[in-house]
């Protein structure tokens, strides 16, 4: 077994470089090390200068995602041991604007999330006293999936569309904007359709798949729009043929 | 244009379908199977008369105008995307369903005079 | 970028890639993928051969006779081989994606993917079979 591996960062330093450039570091190989660990090992050791972000370093936060050997990942859910024998390439998110090293800007992403508006909308709040909103595991059943979602911004970086059409509101947005949608105590459903119908929308995706091949949780992005065009296009040959029916 | 995209979409859906479902055992029997002899070619008077039956006159043009409209909404987005001809897109969409819509006149036209 | 790189301190200055024309080569599922959406383009060519056989038809006979003579020719004999193995592709992936977008729920469970797609492949085989009785009845 390789007592070491070589871990090949890419590192950009606006203040001294126009171009990002590789460095290789050599990591001590331990088996329960995941990609993580070797950063971190990288920062208290071997080159404090190296910027990246983490937090939970298991899974649920959405911080660490990095590409790894070119593919996205949650750099604290990938094994070094996965990688073997290397040297393991460690860039940051494509597609995103990168700020220093591993960190990139999600401004963008940010942005998009809101104007979904990913929160219940009621027409009418009921008051406290009338209690909670009742809701059976089966209707729970129906947007489990989608509300998985961590906000790693994987999909993003796997998604050919979203590098050629940087408007393009994105898996993540929409599978959000789907699991309120489908959630039994939200009314929200046409303020959400008429911000995902619009040019840079569902209607841009075209069902690459690679957002949901790269979710660490599971959450189908991809099924998820395709779920929406569906919606979106039976709404709108409804309003065709009812037009005081839809609202 | 934006407001077509639902019917659009929902063109090619139906048009995908088609096609998965009927061409390949069309363009196996047509293109391969008949031409190197592995069946007997249909008989001249025989599709003629299939042709004239008016339910197969509508199955012929769901045949042909549905699966043009696919292909019409993929391309279009294969070069939009693909090529990243982006400057042209307003072009691109006109020629790929125009064409598509050329495709159905020439479809219903020669459906509804055949006899 | 400007050869000299000049940081203004405190503001971060941004790297953005240029994704290259090339990127469906960069990935094999995005080659895949590429591959897919041309199927489109051999759907579409067996829509038009359809149109000028229903032209053939049309016109007679002997048109129709040099139509099927026209499809023993090795271009057109490998042109179809090739559309047929596209054509077949989009059958294959359509069916693969079609419980993606169309969600089946009976009594309150979601039915499992492999069902759908089997029942769709099903359904092909028994279509099919039907059309190439139909049509071989002479």
């Amino acid at each position: 077994m390789a007592s070491t591996v070589a871990l090949t960062v890419a590192r950009y330093r606006p203040e001294q470089e126009s171009v990002p450039t590789w460095q290789t570091y050599e990591i001590p190989f331990r088996e329960d090390w995941v990609v993580l660990d070797a950063l971190n090992h990288i920062k208290d050791h071997l080159d404090g200068s190296l910027a990246f972000r983490w937090s939970c370093r298991m899974g649920v936060c959405g911080s660490c995602g990095m590409k790894v050997n070119g593919t996205p990942k949650l750099t604290c859910a990938s094994f070094l041991s996965e990688h073997l024998p290397g040297p393991i390439s460690v860039e940051p998110l494509d597609y995103f604007p990168v700020v220093r090293d591993l960190v990139v800007d999600l401004h963008d992403f940010v942005q998009k999330l809101k104007r979904v508006k990913p929160w219940v909308i009621r027409n009418e709040e009921r008051p406290p006293s009338d209690g909670e909103y009742l809701q059976t595991p089966e209707q729970l059943d129906t947007y489990k999936q989608f509300s998985m979602c961590i906000n790693c911004m994987l999909c993003y970086s796997a998604c050919p569309i979203y590098g050629l059409e940087p408007g393009f509101i994105g898996p993540a947005a929409i599978a959000l904007a789907q699991r309120y949608n489908m959630d039994s105590r939200d009314q929200g459903s046409s303020q959400r359709l008429k911000v995902v119908s619009e040019h840079d929308g569902i209607w841009q995706c075209t069902f690459v798949g690679e957002c949901t091949k790269v979710c660490p949780k599971h959450v189908d992005p991809a099924g998820a729009i395709q779920q929406y065009k569906l919606t979106a296009a039976t709404h709108w040959v409804k309003s065709l043929v009812l037009p005081w029916g839809t609202r | 244009m934006e407001r077509a995209t639902p019917l659009l979409w929902l063109l090619f859906s139906a048009g995908g379908t088609v096609a998965a479902f009927l061409f390949p055992i069309h363009l196996f029997l047509t293109g391969l199977a008949v031409p190197l002899g592995w069946v007997e070619a249909p008989r001249y008077d025989f599709l003629h008369r299939l042709v004239t039956h008016p339910v197969v006159r509508l199955y012929l043009f769901v045949l042909i105008s549905l699966p043009l409209f696919h292909w019409a909404h993929r391309f279009r987005y294969t070069l939009y995307d693909g090529l990243q001809l982006k400057h042209l897109t307003a072009l691109i969409a006109v020629l790929c369903y125009g064409a598509a819509l050329v495709g159905t006149a020439m479809a219903a036209y020669l459906l509804w005079t055949i006899s | 970028m400007r050869a000299e790189p000049h940081y203004t301190l405190y503001h971060p200055r941004w790297y953005r890639r240029r994704v290259s024309v090339w990127w469906w080569l960069q990935k094999r599922s995005y080659t895949a993928f590429v591959l897919r959406e041309v199927t489109s383009v051999f759907v579409a060519f067996f829509a038009v051969l359809s149109l000028w056989q229903l032209r053939a038809l049309a016109q007679g006979p002997e048109a129709y006779g040099q139509f099927l003579a026209r499809l023993r020719t090795p271009g057109l004999l490998t042109l179809d081989a090739i559309a047929f193995l596209f054509v077949l592709y989009h059958t294959i992936t359509w069916f693969n994606l079609t419980p993606k977008a169309m969600v089946v729920r009976l009594s309150g469970k979601r039915v499992p993917d492999w069902v759908v797609v089997a029942l769709n492949y099903a359904a092909w085989v028994v279509v099919s079979a039907v059309l190439a009785w139909a049509l071989l009845r002479r």
